[in-house]
Formats: structure tokens, sequence, C-alpha cells
């Protein structure tokens, strides 16, 4: 009975805890780009480059506070500095739309052309943010590391696994959850939330009752800009903050979109979690589980790993396929705000 | 003062008068001179090696043109079929591992085979089954990690068998050991399988479908060349590749080039790996030309009007009774393949294949800004954008730095700016490279040289 609580809180010490995590860091991420998919119509393959924007924001108003010996502990000072990175991600977002996009809209370009267009941008504010602060790693969380200690865990239980909750997984959750419980009740309680879903589901009648499409945009753009720096800020206190990473989540994200049906900010999380839980539990090597439920040893002495940690983007990518090979329109069946 | 006033309008005004050929000629002939000013201000060494980057970045650029020229497919893993093309190059080339053949080379072989196998099968499930319900998602499923369960079992102890082989200096299975100029044909198969493959799966889907499922078979692939050591050595790098050119040192022993050498009044070194860079010139320039001719006659064949026809009207071509998805298919595996060859054709030219060097910004948005910026649908305009944005590709940084400098004049040496801007100047690449994307859609989306009316 021991050996298989303790299986038990070996998985979730390394699957369920950072999968709640990760889910919800790309359920975030896939939000955002199931929005702009809704009401711009295109994938925005500059949301990676947005969300790193917005954290560089958010790291270095971190540094400033810290500085400036300003702290919220045992909370992290980037949850205080988050406000710096919005409001930046929102105005380089309202920026690329009043200045790249908006004229493509206006000559009503086909989707590839968009697409091209926000591989642009995404170059252009990778640029930047090289150009700001660098190609290195860097972590800025600080505060209490863990909510719960291995050690600690181990001490009080007496089980011989340990498992550990970081302060920075217990933040992304309850974020999470305010977030998307924000979004949603504003996508469907309110007037504009309403005419966003109106806008997204038939543009030429969402324009005859008189909706202001130009509103529409801007806002769907403030919402994207708030959720991917939210999503990558979280990220980066849950990892750690490095912009070929952010580039890299790119894939996981749009993955994200798809299996839970591009345009459908329900299917966005169910995707997200999809996802992060698949990588995981792909990738981890099941050999001391095994050990716990059926003994040392014998199921040979293979890692009992189905792809290695390398490959955990490869992951995402099977995923994709699979989805697109027998339900292209995702889980939720996309296209609907 | 007038004169010089009026200048500018008048050349402009007899630029536009030129007939859009002759245009063409004075584009080619200012690229031509930018390289013949390299050669004479920098060194000719420099300039030829630039023109070699420049025509394997032109055949690149004709690949992609093929598939979002000809038929408006947006593929965003050039990196991942280029690096295929590098495979094929030491998989054909490079001596066998004997030693390494003996340890592991069975269990790959019949792994691999079996991973084939799992495959043909779950599909053939996946389709007999269409009236099981539940039990359609569940026995595919099983058959594949099955059959992938088996497929690791057979192939763990050999790839670790293998990689243990002298690892420091094979370590991997090594290849066929054939002349690598046939690896440019195998780096075409392979890319084109590969394609065919992802074209399969998000072909017919929306346009944006394939741009995902090429970013992501792209950074597979990479994965796979990085990690899988038996196949490629991985990060160990494979180092001396045959050449299809005679080597520096043989040269400089030739008792006939020696002679040619001081007639030229060259230094011995120099005179050699010039020799061997025209070599390689040639070559690809006979490659290129090839390419080109094929690519212009398809363009210009019944095909290639029915190919413009899908892209600018898939339903109406879809209403006169053409294939559009097949079409589609057919044209990315072409366009693919032209990718692996470039690839291949690179890694030769390198003498070595390198799986970090394969980075998206070089690969994939490189090739897109040369093919925007020279003339999507025109054969000569990605063959033009190819050269121009390699070029300046190359001589990017150095004008970026330069630029810095002078911004920076008025602060002192070791101010914390400058020394900051002066660190960053390698990232002006990617700015500059987003700008000028987005400046040529902006501006000029049919690029330098536009598509021709017919």
């Amino acid at each position: 009975m021991e050996s298989a609580l303790n299986a038990l809180i070996l998985i979730g010490n390394y699957i369920v805890v950072p999968g709640l995590a990760y889910g919800c860091q790309l359920a975030l991420g896939a939000l955002g780009v199931t929005m702009i998919y809704a009401v711009l119509r295109f994938s925005n393959f500059g949301h990676g480059e947005i969300m790193s924007f917005g954290t560089m924001l958010v790291i270095l108003a971190t540094f400033a506070l810290q500085s400036a010996g300003l702290s919220i502990a045992p909370l992290p000072t980037a949850l205080l500095a988050l406000p710096v990175g919005i409001i930046g991600a929102i105005g380089l977002c309202l920026l690329l739309d009043r200045y790249v996009y908006k004229f493509y809209r206006q000559q009503r370009a086909s989707p590839v052309i968009y697409l091209i267009v926000s591989i642009g941008t995404m170059f252009i504010i990778g640029g930047l943010i090289r150009f700001i602060i660098g190609p290195q790693d860097r972590n800025f969380a600080d505060g209490e590391r863990f909510i719960v200690k291995a050690s600690a865990f181990k001490a009080n239980t007496g089980f011989s696994e340990g498992l550990a909750i970081k302060t920075a997984q217990g933040v992304t959750v309850l974020t999470t959850f305010a977030v998307v419980g924000l979004v949603f009740w504003f996508l469907n309680y309110t007037r504009t939330g309403k005419s966003m879903r109106a806008f997204a589901d038939n543009e030429d009648l969402a324009l005859l009752s008189g909706i202001d499409p130009d509103r529409v945009v801007r806002i769907t753009w403030i919402i994207t800009a708030v959720l991917a720096t939210i999503a990558g800020t979280l990220y980066g206190l849950d990892k750690s903050y490095k912009p070929l990473v952010y580039l890299h989540l790119l894939l996981p994200i749009f993955a994200a979109a798809i299996v839970g049906g591009v345009g459908n900010p329900l299917g966005a999380i169910a995707g997200g979690f999809v996802i992060a839980f698949s990588e995981l539990a792909i990738t981890f090597a099941y050999k001391k589980v095994a050990g716990y439920l059926i003994g040392d040893g014998v199921l040979g002495d293979g890692l009992l790993q189905l792809l290695s940690t390398d490959y955990k983007f490869a992951v995402s990518f099977l995923i994709l396929v699979v989805v697109l090979l027998v339900k292209p329109t995702g889980i939720f069946s996309g296209k609907t705000l | 003062m007038t004169k010089s006033a009026k200048t500018p309008g008048v050349v402009r005004q007899q630029i536009a008068s030129l007939s859009p050929s002759q245009r063409n000629i004075l584009l080619f002939a200012g690229m031509g001179l930018l390289l013949i000013i390299v050669g004479i201000v920098q060194s000719w060494n420099v300039a030829f090696s630039i023109l070699n980057m420049c025509l394997i970045s032109a055949i690149m650029a004709l690949g992609v043109n093929i598939q979002w020229g000809y038929a408006g497919l947006f593929n965003v893993g050039i990196m991942g079929f280029a690096a295929l093309g590098g495979l094929a190059a030491v998989v054909v080339s490079m001596p066998p591992v004997e030693a390494a053949w003996a340890a592991g080379g069975l269990g790959v072989v019949a792994g691999l085979a079996i991973g084939i196998v799992t495959l043909l099968v779950s599909m053939l499930i996946w389709r007999r089954g269409q009236g099981w319900g539940r039990w359609r998602y569940a026995v595919t499923g099983g058959v594949v990690v099955a059959g992938y369960v088996l497929m690791r079992m057979l192939i763990d102890p050999s790839t670790m068998a293998i990689e243990a082989v002298d690892s420091a200096r094979t370590g991997y299975l090594g290849g066929l050991g054939l002349p690598i100029m046939l690896s440019w044909v195998v780096g075409g198969l392979f890319a084109a399988a590969a394609a065919w493959v992802v074209g399969k799966i998000s072909l017919g889907l929306r346009a944006d479908y394939l741009a995902i499922a090429t970013l992501g078979i792209s950074e597979i692939i990479i994965y796979v060349l990085k990690f899988e050591d038996w196949l490629s050595r991985g990060v160990k790098n494979v180092n001396g590749l045959p050449r299809p050119v005679p080597y520096e040192v043989d040269l400089q022993n030739n008792s006939w080039f020696v002679a040619l050498a001081e007639d030229m009044n060259l230094p011995l070194v120099d005179a050699s790996s010039l020799v061997v860079k025209i070599c390689y010139a040639l070559l690809f320039t006979v490659v290129l030309l090839a390419i080109l001719w094929l690519s212009e006659t398809a363009l210009r064949s019944p095909w290639g009007r029915m190919m413009r026809a899908i892209r600018d009207n898939e339903t109406a071509a879809n209403a006169m009774g053409k294939n559009v998805t097949r079409q589609h298919l057919l044209v990315f595996v072409l366009g693919s393949a032209v990718i692996g060859i470039a690839g291949a054709m690179l890694v030769t030219l390198d003498g070595q294949f390198t799986p970090t060097s394969y980075q998206p910004l070089r690969f994939t948005f490189l090739i897109w800004v040369m093919v925007i910026a020279g003339g999507s649908g025109n054969n000569w305009g990605a063959v033009l954008g190819g050269f121009l944005i390699w070029f300046f590709w190359i001589e990017a940084e150095p004008i970026g730095l330069w630029f810095i400098d002078v911004l920076t004049s008025g602060l002192p040496p070791g101010h914390w700016l400058r020394l900051h801007l002066l660190e960053s100047a390698a990232h002006t690449r990617l700015m500059t490279m987003g700008v000028i994307l987005l400046l040529v859609l902006r501006f000029s989306p049919r690029g330098l040289i536009p598509e021709a009316r017919r």
C-alpha cells in the first residue's frame, strides 16, 4: 500500500504539479493566439515574442523594484511589476496594429499575407528584445521558493518520496484561474465582450448591427497583450527567462490552440492542459514508479521512458499531427468565440 | 548644380522607360558589380566565398518560390529540409564504419523497419475501421504503442553499441562512401520524402496548418540530427567530408599550379583557395542554371498555367476539375526537393555537417526575405533575391557596427551605452530582416522583379 502511495506521490511530484502549472501557462498563451485568430483571422507567429517582450519589461521593472528595496515577500516581486509589462505589451500591440496590421485589414489581404507579416513583426520584436536585454538566461524569481518542500513533506508524512510545490507553480494556477474567469466573464456578460463574439461569429452581420470594428480589434489586442504578458511572466517565474525559449514556446502554444479548436477559448485552455500533461507524461522516466509498483528490475534496467526529454517539443508536434489527421477542427470544433 | 539636381530624375525616367528584361539585366549587372567591388576592396577570396553562398541561397530561394510563387504555399520549415539535404551528404559520402555496423547495424535497421511497418499497419487499421466506433481509436493506438515499444527495444541497445565504437572519432554508422555529388540528388529525395509526409497531413486544410506543421517538422528534424548520434554524430559534428573539387594542399604541391600562381602574381596559398572556390562556383552555377531552366520551363508549360490558376482561385480551378490538394502536394514536394539539393550542396561546400548551425532565422526566414524581396512568382526574382539578400546578410554586421560607431562617436569610448550597443550589434540582423520583410510587403509586394504578366 505504501509503495503504491509512493508511486502516486512520485507521479504527482513530476507530472501532476508541474503539468498543472505548465498547462496554465500554455493555456494563457493559447488563449491569446485563439482570440487573435477568432477576431483577426490569422495565426499570429509573433505571439511568442509578445510574451517575451512583456516578460522582459516585467523583469526590468522587477530589478528596479528590487534595487529600490520594495518587495511583497513571500510572493515574487514580479507580480508587483506585472502592470509595467502589461502596459508595455499593450502599447506594442496597439502600435503594431496601427502601423502594420491595419493596412492589410483595409486591403482585406489573405490570411497567408497576415502570417508573413506576423513573422516580420516576430523578427522585429525579437531583435528589439535581444537588443535591450540580450539573449542570456535570467532568473528573476524571488521571495519564498516553495509552498511545500520535498524534505518537509517527507518528514511530516513519513513517505520516502517527497512532494514539492514551488511558489511559482501555486501563483501560476491561482493567477490563471482568476484571469481566465475574468476573460470568460468579459466575453459572456459585458456588452463589449458580446460584440467581440458577434464580430468573430459573423463579421458582416456584426458590422451591420453597428459594431465598431476598430474598437473590437483594439480590445482584442489589449486582451491578447495582457494574456501574453501574464503567461510569459508566469513561465519565466516557474522556469527562467531566455528569449530563445520563448520562441520555441510557439509550437506548443499553437498545438494547444489547434488541439482545442482554433478560435475557441474553452478549447485553448483544454488544449493547453492536454499538451502540457502529454509532454510531461511521455517524457517521464517511469523506472522508479515501476519499482514501487511491481518491484525493482522486473522490467529490465531501462529508464522506461517513452521519449527522451530532448524531444519534448516533438510531443506537441505529434499531438498536432494526430489532431490534424483525426479531427482537424479540434476537440471543441473551433472557430467561435 | 542644375545638372546634379537633374540627374536622379533623368536616371529614374530612363529606368522607367526600360523594358522589363533590360531592367532585369541592369539589376543582375548591379549585383555583379557589388561582388566585383568586394573583390577589389576586400579580396577575391571573400568575393568568391560570398558568390558561392549566393548561388546556394538562390537555389533555396528557387525552391521556396516554387512553393510560394507558383502555388501560394507557405512553408516555415525550410531549415528542416535543408538539414535533411545536409544529412544526405554525410550518409552518401562518408566511408562506412565497419565496426559500428557490426556492433548494431542490424538492430537499427530492424528497428526502423518495425517502425515503418507499425506506421503502415496502424494506417491500414485506421482506414478499415470506419464502423468500429471507439474500438477504432483503441486498436490503432494499441498497435502504435506496441510497435513503438518493440522498435525502441530493438534500437536502444544497438544505438548504444554503435555510439560506443571509438566515439571520439566515429561513434556513428558512417555513410556509403560514394561520391559526394551523388548526395545532391539524394538530399533532394530525402527532403521530398519528408515533404510528402508533411504535405499529406496538412495540405487540404487551412493555410496556417501547413505553416505550423512545417515549423514543427523542421524543429524535430533538427532535434533528431542533434541527438541521434548513431546517425549524424549529433553535436560532435561530422568533419572532413570528401570534396568534389581538388584540395588546396594537392594544388600547392603541383608544379604546373605553382607556375600558374606565379603567372597570376598571387601567393600560392591564396591562389589555391581561390581556384577551389572558383571550381565550386562553376559546379553550383551549373546546378542553379539547370534548376532555373527546369522551373522556367515548368512555369511556361500548361502545368504552370494550371498552378497559377489554382493559386489565384482555388474554387474556380476545382470547378474546372483540377485536384487542388494533389497539385499542392506535388508542388510542395518539388519545392522541398530543391531546398534539399541546396542543403546538400551547402554541406558539401562547408566540408562538415554541424547540426547546431541550423537556425530558423538563417535557414527559414532569411530565405523567405529573399523570395519576397526578389519577387514572388518570378524565378529570376528569387535568384536575384538570393544573391542580394545574402550579400547584405554578410555585409550587414560590418555596416551595423560602423553605424553604431558613428552614432555613438560623441560618447566616451568606455560609456556603458556604447559598449551595450556594440555588443548587441549582432542582433541588428534580426531586426533588419524583419524591417525589410515588412517594408517590401507593404510598399513593393511584387518584389524587385515582379511576376510577369502572361
